[in-house]
C-alpha cells in the first residue's frame, strides 16, 4: 500500500477550516495522552484549565492580557514571514521595546511634560523594536546572511541585554534586592479598561487594522506578498527586495518593540525578568495557526492566551507543570503542518498491486 | 600562562566542543539529503532531558544516552514525515519541533525527578573523564586531549568515518546526490525520500547524543533549557563548515574556545558583568555567519546541498 498525492487545480475551501479544528482536537487527545502518562487526569486537567481561562471575569480578562503581546509580536512576524523572511526575533525585539520604554519612564519622564511621557515610550519602543529588526535585516539584504540564525542570537543577546540592566545599573535601590527596576511613574502606566487589559489591546487592534489595510488594499502589501510568492515575477515587475526586506523588518520589529512597552507599561510597571516570556516564539505558532491573516492572528492569539493562562492555572491548582501549554501549542503547530497538505492535494491510497506503471517503482 | 592553565583551558575548549560537533554533525547529514532540520535546540532539550532521567531511574548512564538517541531519532521522524510525506514547510516544522521540544523538556524535569518532582538539583550517573595511557604522555595535547569523557572519544573515530562515508563511499555519494539534484538522483534510481528519511533520523540521533553529553558530561545536571542555543549554534556551524565534517569538528572547537574564555574570565574575576560574558558565543556566531556568507554564489560555491530546503514530489518535476 502507498499513499499518493495528486495536485488539486483548486485549494479545497473545506479544509481551511476543518484541518485546523481536527488538529485542535487531535492535538488536545495527545496531550491527554501526555498527561495520563505522567499519571495526570486529563479530563479534570483540560477541566481546571478552561475555566482558569475562559470561567468568569478575571479569568477572560487575565486572557485578554496575556493576548495583547501576542497579537502584537504575532502581526509583526506575520508581515516578515509574508515575503518569506524568517524574522524569529520577535523576541529580542520585544525586548528592546520594553529597555527603551522604560529608559524613558525611568530616566526622561522627568524632563518630559507629563501628557507626553507614553506617546514618548510608544516611539521609543517602537524605534528599538525596529532598530534590533533592521539588524538582521540589512545583513540579508546587502549579505545574505541567513536571518533565522542572526535574529535568533539577537534574540539570547536582548534577554542578556534585559537582564545585565535590571540585575546590574538599573536595579532598584529600594527593591530589598528583588530583582527588577524601580517602578515607573505613574504618568508612565498605561491606563487599564477592565480588569488588568490595558490600553495596549487598541494598539493591537489598530495595528491589525494598519496590516490589514497595508496587505489588502495597497500596493507595498501587494508588492510583499508577490516576493513571498513569486520572488522571481517580483524582480521582473521591477520591485526591490532589498528595500522592501528592510522595511518590512522595520514595521515588524517596530510591532514587536510595541509589543514590549505594552508589557512593561501596562502589565508590569518595571523592567522586569518576565519581560522576555516567550511571546515572540509562541507568535511564530500564532501567525502560521492564522494563515498570516491579520484578523486571524487576533483570534489565534486569545485562543493561545487561553491556553497559556489555562496553563499557568493546572500549576496553581494541580501544581502540574505550565510548560503543558507550550506542548499543547507545538502538538497543534505539527498536527496543522500535517493536515496543510489536504488544502493542495488529494490523497490517495493505493494497494500496491495496482502501482504497475514503471514510473512508481521507486516512490 | 602556565602550562596547566593552557591544559586546562584547551580541556574546556574539547569538553564544551563535543555536543556541539554531535549535534553539527547531525544536522549536516540531514542538511546533505536536502532537508533542513531546525529542531535541532528541541531534540537536544529533549535528548538532556530523557537522559539524565533514564540515567537517574535506572542508575546506568548508558541506558540514559540510548534513550536520548532513540528519542532523538523519533522527534526527527516526526520532522521527516511532515516535510518528505506531508510536504509541510521545513522551516516551519523545525521551529515547532523547537517549540514543542522546549516545553516537553521544561514540563518532564519539572516531573521525572523521584515521585513526580523536579529534576533539578538531582545527581545521576554521569560519563566521567578518563586518560588514555601512552597518548595522555603527548605534551600538552596529551592531557587536554586524552583525559575526556567516552563520547568524546567515540567522536574522535566518529569523525573520520563520517568524512570517509560521505566522501568516499557509494552511499555518500548517493547521499550528496539526493541533497543537490533529487530529480537526477531520482532518475538514477536513488530512492530520494527513503535516504531523506534515513539521513534525517540518523541526524536526530546524534543530536539527541548532543544533548545527552550536555546533561551527562559536560554540564552533569538538568536546567531547564539547558542547551541556552546550542542547538541553533550548531546550525550556524553546518554553514561554517560549509557542509564538510572535518571543518565542523574546527567550528566546534572555536566556540568550545569561546566558552572555555568565557569560564576563565569568570573564575579569573573579571570587571565585565556575567551578561557580557555570556553573549559571547552568540554575538561570535553573528560575526562568523556575516563573514561566512558573503553572497549566494559564495554559499554555492561553499557547496551547500542545492536542493536544501526543498520538498521532493515527483509529479512536479520540471
Amino acid at each position: 500500500m502507498k499513499i499518493k498525492f495528486e495536485r488539486r487545480l483548486k485549494e479545497a475551501k473545506w479544509a481551511v477550516f476543518v484541518v485546523p479544528i481536527v488538529s485542535f482536537i487531535l492535538a488536545l487527545g495527545f496531550g491527554g495522552l501526555l498527561l495520563l502518562a505522567f499519571g495526570i487526569n486529563p479530563v479534570k486537567a483540560f477541566q481546571v484549565m478552561i475555566q482558569g481561562s475562559l470561567g468568569g471575569r478575571y479569568a477572560i480578562t487575565e486572557t485578554v492580557v496575556k493576548a495583547i503581546p501576542l497579537m502584537l509580536t504575532g502581526l509583526g512576524v506575520s508581515v516578515a514571514f509574508r515575503m518569506l523572511f524568517w524574522n524569529i526575533g520577535a523576541e529580542g525585539q520585544l525586548a528592546l521595546g520594553g529597555i527603551a520604554a522604560s529608559y524613558v519612564a525611568l530616566f526622561l519622564s522627568d524632563s518630559l511634560p507629563n501628557f507626553l511621557t507614553l506617546p514618548m515610550m510608544v516611539i521609543f519602543g517602537m524605534a528599538a523594536g525596529a532598530i534590533w529588526a533592521l539588524i538582521p535585516a540589512l545583513l540579508k539584504a546587502y549579505l545574505n546572511v541567513n536571518e533565522i540564525l542572526t535574529t535568533l542570537m539577537m534574540n539570547y543577546i536582548a534577554i542578556l541585554m534585559v537582564e545585565y540592566l535590571y540585575l546590574g545599573p538599573w536595579r532598584d535601590p529600594d527593591g530589598y534586592g528583588f530583582p527588577g527596576s524601580a517602578p515607573f511613574p505613574d504618568e508612565a502606566i498605561l491606563p487599564r479598561l477592565i480588569g488588568r487589559v490595558h490600553l495596549g489591546i487598541v494598539f493591537a487592534l489598530i495595528a491589525a487594522f494598519i496590516i490589514w489595510l497595508i496587505m489588502s488594499r495597497m500596493r507595498w502589501g501587494y508588492e510583499i506578498r508577490l516576493i513571498g510568492e513569486n520572488p522571481r515575477a517580483a524582480k521582473y515587475a521591477g520591485i526591490s527586495t532589498t528595500k522592501n526586506m528592510i522595511l518590512v523588518m522595520l514595521l515588524s520589529g517596530a510591532l514587536s518593540g510595541l509589543a514590549g512597552m505594552a508589557e512593561v507599561s501596562g502589565i508590569a510597571h518595571r523592567l522586569y525578568q518576565g519581560l522576555t516570556a516567550g511571546y515572540g516564539y509562541t507568535a511564530i505558532i500564532v501567525s502560521w495557526l492564522a494563515s498570516l491573516n491579520p484578523w486571524a492572528v487576533l483570534f489565534v492569539s486569545l485562543f493561545m492566551a487561553a491556553l497559556t493562562v489555562g496553563g499557568d492555572q493546572l500549576q496553581v491548582a494541580m501544581g502540574i507543570p505550565a510548560a503543558v501549554a507550550l506542548v499543547l501549542q507545538g502538538a497543534i503547530l505539527f498536527f496543522v503542518l500535517g493536515g496543510w497538505v489536504f488544502i493542495n492535494y488529494r490523497v490517495r491510497i493505493i494497494r500496491t498491486t495496482e502501482a504497475t506503471q514503471v514510473g512508481e517503482l521507486h516512490d | 600562562m602556565t602550562e596547566t592553565m593552557i591544559i586546562s583551558l584547551l580541556t574546556i575548549t574539547v569538553r564544551a566542543g563535543v555536543s556541539l560537533l554531535y549535534a553539527t554533525l547531525g544536522e549536516i547529514f540531514t542538511e546533505r539529503s536536502g532537508v533542513l532540520n531546525l529542531g535541532v535546540e528541541g531534540i537536544m532539550l529533549m535528548g538532556a532531558a530523557t537522559a539524565f532521567a533514564v540515567a537517574y531511574h535506572s542508575n546506568s548512564a548508558w541506558l540514559g544516552l540510548a534513550v536520548a538517541g532513540l528519542v532523538g531519532m523519533l522527534l526527527s521522524a516526526i520532522h521527516a514525515f511532515l516535510t518528505v510525506t506531508m510536504q509541510a514547510d521545513q522551516v516551519v516544522s523545525g521551529l515547532a519541533l523547537t517549540l514543542f521540544g522546549t516545553g516537553l523538556s521544561s514540563f518532564m524535569g519539572q516531573r521525572l525527578g523521584p515521585g513526580g518532582t523536579t529534576m533539578v538539583g538531582l545527581q545521576a550517573p554521569t560519563f566521567q573523564r578518563f586518560s588514555i595511557p601512552l597518548l595522555e604522555k603527548i605534551p600538552i595535547l596529551g592531557p587536554s586531549l586524552f583525559n575526556q569523557d567516552i563520547l568524546a572519544y567515540i567522536l574522535y573515530l566518529l569523525l573520520p568515518a563520517l568524512w570517509f562515508f560521505l566522501y568516499k563511499t557509494q552511499p555518500g555519494l548517493h547521499l550528496r546526490a539526493v541533497g543537490d539534484n533529487p530529480t537526477a538522483a531520482d532518475v538514477l534510481g536513488i530512492q530520494v525520500k527513503r535516504s531523506r528519511y534515513l539521513y534525517t533520523v540518523f541526524g536526530g540521533f546524534l543530536m539527541g547524543v548532543a544533548g545527552a553529553h550536555l546533561s551527562m558530561a559536560y554540564l552533569q545536571g538538568w536546567a531547564m533549557n539547558i542547551t541556552g542555543g546550542r542547538g541553533w549554534i550548531a546550525i550556524a556551524l553546518v554553514i561554517f563548515a560549509t557542509w564538510d565534517p572535518f571543518r565542523a569538528a574546527v567550528g566546534a572547537l572555536l566556540f568550545g574556545g569561546i566558552n572555555a574564555l568565557q569560564f576563565r574570565l569568570q573564575a579569573a574575576g573579571t570587571e565585565i558583568p556575567a551578561p557580557f560574558l555570556n553573549m559571547m558565543p552568540y554575538f561570535f556566531t553573528i560575526l562568523v555567519l556575516v563573514f561566512i556568507t558573503w553572497g549566494e554564489s559564495f554559499r554555492k560555491r561553499l557547496g551547500a546541498p542545492a536542493a536544501l530546503g526543498n520538498p521532493y514530489i515527483r509529479e512536479d518535476k520540471k
